[in-house]
């Protein structure tokens, strides 16, 4: 196990640099470098750069020199200080824009990941083992309704319901009067109030696609021969069903960490600012339309190194869960 | 008379589907005597199954059982319990163990088989989980698994299929049950295998002195083991008798068709067609009127045997049959096969000689890492085949004989060595050279049977599209004159051309076997190769396929290299036989002698594990139990590979020392050292015999 761990690890540090060339290569990609588009757009605002500005900028970032000493600059910035560069269209850090929204966001995406498991483990083995039943059918026409709602349209009900029934303002993370107030109970409950709803919003996909993958093994492994001999051992129907065919059926849920986590972080940008959340989903959006390099690249370099990790640790568990990965890889 | 341990009466088990009723069981009476072995034959589809299954009430849905009682040591009725109940579960493994077909999928690869032993063990036993480990580990000793220890640490993915196996019936076994049920328990095994565990079933069912419900469709192993027979045919016992009795005077004209159509070790015998029953088993769907097997049946009676029931009959004590007629006339023996021009044909020159063929594989291995070493799935191979003849390739599992086959064909690269292959003008190409768009004349020329009738049909194709494909892909006809061509084939192999725009889930395992030997004919080739054509099929349909093997080489001039694991198909069918063990040849000779006398140890021990479809011939015990794995081919051992499985291992040399191919005389060859000193046993002769004899 540790060896397979060892393996792992190793194999990211290749995959890593790989990721780092590419997210280089696409803050690259517009024309002109950083210095141009700045200096662009105070020229529109009618200012004009001052000389000293661009000096400093153009040493910091090293952009006088051949593109591989840009690369390193740039990367042993991120790698030894922590530095990603600067947005231009905030004037401020990008490792600052990051550190406001990352740890919500992050928080958001693990909250999900656990909602997404705590509700359709169950429903998943409940709608295998009593197939065509009137619960299945219930939960399979949920499921269809949870992938194929879109997930801002959710949102927009949500609010709506919310605000019509409750009297309670489902945007944004915390109601207004708490938005400054120090934390306290009361401000923890008013967050709990809030932070539920774009979990629900969010895991409804996830949760839909995870219970049909479920049910789908499951029932896969309930016609096994080896479901079969444990009967006849006289296993209790209950014990066997988790001990056995379960457990087999449970490896989508580890593997798909991999991709759920980074989804959250990058892709939901719609349903962010219907609910006017400080995600990074909009940051990145705005980004891209204002071709602010610097801060895409490090929200898309961070995406990406997520799935990486994600993919590790989804492996890892994988090993963990199943011999058959662990002793035969 | 004793009350039987069980008696089942009037057992119907049906399925319900949205297609109609199957009544996949449907009136079953049969007993079995306390400390009996009793023997559940037929072909697939014929309720075996289900019949053991609703035993223990583990029929799945739809299925229920309908009807009938199943009564346990005289009192408890089991069809009456309740499927998930109490009661059943204590009979389930504590009273009424089982085992099954697929032995590796009977156990979970998520646990050890050590853990899956013990949680059996403590489900009807109070043990300790310390206990219980003890217990395991004696239990799996007992069913003879060397370092007992360690294996009950092992995942089932760790070990072979045999030794999976033995764990299954370590858990079957484990809290001493009255009964125990097996489902064709070594019907997924290899010959040798299988051997070892028949007889050790035989052992633990006498130690244990309990019963034992042994279903199965290889009458060799029933001859091995049954005291009583009871022959199923589409849900009902058609037949039941003392093994003596159905062996020796079979009264069910089904009964006696099966015994016909199993081709026969024949010890160098003249060759006989075998007796295939007409068609197929029909499908449940239509269960013909009056006596189910009448539509097959070369004996029915218009007017009577498709109207009314057949009654039941006795035959003297406890043989009972249904059926209309009091005495089934004999059967005509078919005469034996003309074997004409074959001696001429041995002066020909040979159409394919291979020369030091081998194939490796890396183990392990990627993009950032070194191959952990090489399996070497064939090493160094010889062989020669001869216009016209058949040669049969035997061998266990995993020696190597399908990866010889496709290098042959050229589906893969072979590593080293030559293909000597002589074109129709006389001259010889290395196919093994041959690569690209060259091969696909030849491509033409050598054609390929696969073993599995399921997976090696296309079911997106129409039969037109997958029997005409080589001869679109291959530019030879298109358009009117491939659909003619293609009915013509379908024609020659016994399909009807009307079928060719029907896909293949359409049609049954014999008639898709069927499909695959017209794909592989319709080029008119002159080798095919025939990896496993039969061992996926039922008996009569087996002797079916056999029996259009044998015209179409007559008919068309074919030449054949038969890859088979079964040695008494391999027998009726080759000309001259060659056996591998792990890559390497260690026998090569012509059919008769092989078999009534075997040069190399390796082939002694396979003909001994083929079952003897007679009762009275049961071997008493064999050769000495040597493990049933086959080493690792990624390390095989030094000197002579089979050494460490051989009777006959002698101090000298085997161990050390590879065994040259050497010649024993007349064309045949033999890799042991000791192949001129030694005696061994072949088929219908022992190795004392033999001994006083020669």
């Amino acid at each position: 196990m540790l060896r397979y761990i060892g393996r792992r690890i190793l194999i990211l540090i290749p995959t890593l640099a790989a990721i780092s060339v590419i997210t280089f290569v696409v803050i690259q990609l517009p024309p002109g470098d950083y210095l141009t588009t700045l200096t662009a757009q105070r020229a529109a605002q009618g200012d004009s750069m001052p000389t000293g500005e661009l000096a400093r900028l153009t040493e910091r970032y090293a952009l006088d020199e051949p593109v591989i000493v840009q690369y390193w600059q740039w990367i042993s910035n991120i790698l030894l200080h922590g530095d990603f560069g600067e947005s231009f269209d905030y004037a401020r850090p990008v490792s600052a824009l990051l550190a406001e929204r990352l740890p919500l966001t992050i928080a958001l995406s693990v909250s999900t990941l656990i909602f997404i498991w705590v509700v359709s483990f169950p429903i998943g083995v409940y709608s295998a083992i009593r197939q065509y039943s009137l619960g299945d059918y219930g939960f399979t026409f949920l499921g269809y309704l949870g992938l194929a709602v879109p997930n801002f349209l959710i949102a927009l009900l949500l609010m709506w319901i919310g605000l019509q029934f409750f009297d309670l303002n489902a945007g944004g993370i915390l109601s207004p009067e708490y938005r400054d107030a120090p934390w306290s109970p009361a401000k923890v409950g008013d967050l709990l109030a809030h932070l539920w709803v774009p979990i629900v919003i969010w895991g409804t996909a996830g949760t839909a696609g995870n219970i049909r993958v479920l049910r789908a093994n499951l029932l896969d492994e309930l016609r096994k021969p080896y479901v079969v001999a444990a009967r006849a051992r006289g296993m209790p129907e209950r014990t066997m069903t988790i001990t056995y065919p379960v457990r087999v059926a449970m490896n989508p849920f580890f593997s798909t960490i991999g991709w759920i986590l980074p989804g959250l972080i990058a892709a939901d940008a719609i349903t962010s600012k219907v609910l006017n959340l400080q995600t990074t989903g909009p940051l990145m959006l705005r980004a891209l339309l204002a071709q602010d390099m610097y801060l895409a690249g490090a929200i898309l370099l961070i995406s990406a190194v997520l799935v990486v990790i994600g993919t590790l640790v989804s492996d890892i568990a994988l090993g963990w869960l199943d011999p058959r990965v662990r002793l035969r890889y | 008379m004793e009350e039987p341990l069980l008696t089942i009466e009037g057992l119907r088990t049906h399925f319900f589907t949205s297609e109609g009723v199957l009544k996949a069981v449907d009136g079953v009476d049969l007993a079995v005597p306390a400390g009996k072995t009793v023997c559940l034959v037929g072909e697939s589809g014929c309720g075996k199954s289900v019949t053991a299954r609703s035993i223990l009430q583990l029929v799945d849905r739809p299925g229920r059982i309908v009807e009938g009682s199943i009564r346990w040591k005289g009192g408890l009725d089991l069809a009456a319990l309740d499927p998930t109940g109490e009661e059943i579960r204590r009979v389930r493994g504590g009273e009424i163990g089982m085992v099954f077909q697929e032995p590796m999928a009977s156990l979970s690869p998520m646990y050890t088989v050590g853990a899956q032993l013990s949680q059996a063990l403590r489900l009807h036993r109070d043990l300790s989980r310390q206990q219980a480990r003890e217990e395991g580990v004696a239990l799996l000793r007992k069913v003879g698994i060397p370092n007992a220890e360690q294996r009950f640490d092992a995942y089932p993915f760790q070990l072979s299929g045999g030794m999976c196996q033995r764990v299954m019936i370590a858990i079957a076994l484990c809290c001493d049950p009255a009964l125990l049920i097996a489902d064709e328990p070594t019907t997924a095994l290899d010959v040798t295998t299988q051997a070892r565990i028949v007889d050790l079933m035989v052992d633990l069912r006498a130690q244990n002195d309990m019963a034992m419900l042994f279903i199965t469709h290889d009458l060799g192993v029933v001859a091995e083991v049954a005291d009583e027979v009871a022959v199923m045919y589409l849900g009902k016992v058609v037949e039941h008798g003392t093994a003596e009795k159905i062996f020796n005077d079979p009264r069910h004209p089904y009964t006696r068709a099966l015994l016909r159509s199993i081709p026969k070790l024949r010890g160098g015998a003249a060759r006989r067609r075998l007796t295939a029953i007409r068609g197929m088993v029909p499908s449940l769907r239509q269960v013909p009127e009056g006596c189910s097997f009448h539509s097959r049946c070369d004996h029915a009676i218009d007017g009577v045997c498709d109207t009314t029931a057949p009654p039941l009959k006795r035959h003297g004590e406890a043989h009972l049959a249904y059926c209309h007629l009091d005495e089934v006339p004999a059967e005509r023996l078919d005469p034996a096969v003309q074997v004409t021009g074959r001696s001429a044909v041995e002066e020909a020159e040979p159409l394919l000689r291979v020369e030091g063929l081998a194939m490796r594989y890396p183990i392990g291995g990627g993009l950032f890492r070194k191959p952990a070493g090489f399996v070497r799935a064939v090493d160094g191979v010889d062989l020669t085949i001869l216009p016209g003849q058949t040669l049969g390739l035997v061998g266990e599992s995993g020696c190597g004989k399908t990866t010889l086959g496709r290098c042959v064909a050229r589906l893969i690269e072979p590593t080293a060595g030559r293909i000597l292959y002589r074109e129709e003008s006389g001259d010889e190409v290395d196919l093994a050279a041959v690569t690209g768009a060259r091969l696909k004349a030849y491509r033409r020329q050598i054609r390929m049977i696969f073993q599995d009738p399921f997976s090696s049909l296309n079911p997106r194709m129409t039969l037109q599209q997958i029997v005409g494909e080589p001869l679109r892909t291959s530019g030879i006809a298109g358009g009117s004159e491939l659909r003619d061509r293609v009915a013509d084939m379908l024609t020659r192999v016994g399909l009807r051309p009307e079928y060719m725009q029907r896909y293949p889930h359409a049609f049954s395992g014999g008639q898709r076997q069927r499909i695959n030997i017209a794909r592989a004919l319709i080029t008119g080739p002159r080798l095919v190769i025939a990896d496993e054509p039969v061992s996926a099929l039922d008996v009569s349909v087996r002797a079916q396929i056999l029996n259009l093997l044998t015209d179409l080489q007559e008919e068309l001039g074919l030449t054949y290299l038969f890859i088979s694991h079964d040695l008494s198909v391999v027998e009726h069918i080759s000309d001259r036989v060659t056996v591998m063990y792990l890559g390497k040849v260690v026998e090569d000779a012509d059919t008769a002698g092989l078999y009534r006398r075997p040069r190399h140890p390796y082939t002694e021990a396979l003909l001994d594990a083929v079952p003897v479809p007679d009762p009275a011939l049961r071997r008493e015990r064999r050769t000495p139990d040597t493990g049933d794995d086959l080493p690792d081919p990624a390390a095989p051992p030094p000197g002579c590979r089979f050494h460490t499985r051989c009777a006959h291992v002698r101090p000298e040399s085997c161990r050390t020392d590879v065994p040259e191919l050497r010649a024993y005389g007349e064309r045949r060859l033999a890799a042991c050292h000791h192949a001129a000193q030694l005696t061994l046993a072949g088929v219908g002769s022992t190795a004392r015999e033999v001994g006083t004899g020669g």
